[in-house]
């Protein structure tokens, strides 16, 4: 299957969740920037938070197809799910998402969205952030 | 010999190659270029026949390997008219090189105030080596900007220079992304009326313009094998003699001593002196075959071709909307309505596509491009984009290539926004 598949494209070319910055109702907001050294590419994605479940995700970014698609497809995913499951997200997850084949040169362009996720949630609670390695699993 | 197009493209052998059902358009030799079979067969006889570690037997193919370690170095010299072949050490790569100079002479020659300029086209192996010097040993980093055509200014140099404080100047003679050839002679002459020495790295220069370190004058200069048409393993430092003599060892081991005793060392004369180990016997074979077989063409016969070759790209690419070639275009970040003759690469940006879907994209279609920052981050901060993308051209490149590679990039654009 072509990694442009025309779902991809059309999460590239329209992105779901992006760019109405920090919105929030009446919940704390918690934003952060995660950038793909190699590339350049950077996603920011906006949380708020209520009883530990994810009521609004808003996110931003530039990049290549992959990586903005990815974080669009992952936005409408994370709607209404809770820390925990947010925190038991794997790289499998997010190919499953996609459902187009990643190889080795595209897995940081795949998994920047969830690099960005998991360390959102780590900001909040005011850990140590994660590295790309834990990330794409290689820990 | 003529250069003729057809034949050298027959001699080596990954030209044949298809993917995808296409053939191979090999737009990438910036990064490596290609060997011809004139080279694998240069290393594969020396292997199959005289594989032996040099200098150390008396034995028939270790004296055959030390002639042939030898003879590569007196290659090399020759190419780069040397003076004299212990002015040629043979490193790992140009990388290597350029950190043997910040290691050995930046160790013992800067102290913490004093500087090295830089120029903002420097790749990060002639940047990273002397921002690790300034940890170290607090010397400082000065950098001259680029002017809108991409030059670096030499008001800059002039201005670092006045300060006193300049020990060396470290300069590419060729940019890896825009193509551009700064104003050497110029430089060397003005580091040189300031007491300062000049480090050239010709890692992109080396297989596009001939270099005659003695006419450039410059104190030290590196390269790559593998950007010469050669194999990968294999760079060259070359120093003048009177330099190379005052600098302390690089690396310590084998082949670099005079004498060891359970107390200390005395380090060999050069050029064993920088050459630590079991060095890289069948590449230097390798390099040395790859500059023989360089120099059958002539040098005006190359750069006519790739000038041609360019020349071509820059009027096809500048057809297609929304693409900006970096230096050349009056609507790139670098404003420039001179265009300057660009040599071995062009790069270019295309609006809302990312180099990494392109490159992706044409590389499934068998048309190798580079994406990225191709390691010249201040650069690229400077001109403001993450990323580019980069065509470079070798002796082995046809225009129908590039009419292909324009075609593919079109229909790319295409695919990602309709």
């Amino acid at each position: 299957m072509d990694l442009y598949a025309e779902n991809i494209l059309d999460h590239y070319r329209h992105p779901r969740n992006k760019g109405q910055g920090p919105l929030a109702k009446g919940q704390a907001v918690i934003t952060h920037m995660e950038e793909n050294l190699s590339c350049g590419d950077t996603v920011t994605i906006h949380l708020s938070i209520k009883d530990d479940c994810i009521t609004e995700i808003s996110w931003d970014g530039t990049g290549c197809a992959i990586s903005q698609a990815a974080m669009s497809l992952l936005s409408e995913e994370l709607q209404g799910k809770t820390l925990s499951e947010v925190e038991s997200l794997t790289p499998q997850n997010v190919y499953d998402i996609l459902g187009v084949p990643i190889g080795p040169r595209r897995v940081k362009c795949a998994l920047l969205g969830l690099h960005v996720l998991k360390n959102t949630l780590r900001m909040k609670e005011r850990k140590e952030l994660q590295g790309w390695n834990e990330t794409v699993g290689n820990d | 010999m003529t250069l003729d197009i057809s034949s050298v493209r027959r001699q080596f052998p990954v030209l044949r190659r298809s993917i995808n059902g296409r053939p191979l358009v090999y737009l990438d030799s910036a990064a490596t270029a290609q060997m011809p079979e004139a080279v694998c067969l240069a290393m594969a006889r020396w292997n199959k026949e005289q594989k032996s570690n040099v200098h150390r037997g008396m034995h028939v193919l270790a004296e055959e390997s030390t002639v042939a370690y030898e003879d590569a170095r007196t290659a090399v010299q020759k190419f780069l008219n040397a003076a004299h072949p212990d002015e040629i050490i043979f490193t790992k790569g140009c990388t290597e090189s350029i950190n043997l100079v910040a290691r050995s002479w930046g160790e013992t020659h800067l102290q913490e105030g004093d500087a090295v300029v830089l120029s903002m086209l420097e790749h990060h192996s002639n940047v990273v080596p002397w921002l690790q010097l300034k940890d170290r040993k607090g010397s400082d980093v000065l950098w001259m900007d680029i002017d809108e055509d991409g030059m670096p200014k030499l008001d800059d140099l002039k201005k670092h220079l006045k300060t006193g404080r300049v020990k060396l100047v470290a300069i590419t003679a060729l940019s890896n992304v825009l193509g551009i050839a700064p104003d050497l002679k110029t430089i060397i002459a003005m580091a040189h009326d300031a007491g300062a020495w000049v480090l050239i790295d010709a890692a992109q220069a080396i297989a596009h313009m001939p270099i005659d370190v003695q006419d450039l004058d410059c104190d030290f200069l590196a390269f790559s094998g593998h950007k010469l048409y050669g194999p990968t393993g294999i760079g060259v430092l070359y120093g003048k003699r009177k330099l190379l003599e005052k600098m302390p060892p690089f690396l310590g081991g084998g082949m670099m001593i005079r004498s060891v005793t359970q107390e200390g060392f005395t380090p060999a004369d050069l050029p064993g002196k920088f050459e630590a180990g079991t060095p890289p016997i069948a590449e230097a074979v390798g390099l040395a075959a790859a500059i023989e077989w360089m120099q059958q063409y002539s040098w005006e016969d190359i750069q006519a071709h790739e000038q041609e070759l360019l020349r071509f790209a820059i009027d096809n690419l500048r057809l297609i909307p929304q693409l900006h070639v970096l230096g050349t275009d009056g609507k790139s970040q670098i404003i420039n309505h001179k265009s300057p003759i660009v040599y071995g690469c062009l790069s270019f940006t295309l609006d809302s596509v990312h180099p990494h879907d392109l490159t992706e994209i044409l590389g499934r279609q068998g048309i190798a491009l580079r994406a990225g920052h191709h390691c010249c981050m201040p650069l690229h901060t400077k001109l403001g984009i993450p990323a580019s993308t980069r065509l470079s051209v070798g002796i082995y490149n046809m225009k129908e290539e590039i009419d292909v590679c324009a075609q593919a990039i079109v229909d790319a654009q295409k695919k990602l926004h309709t």
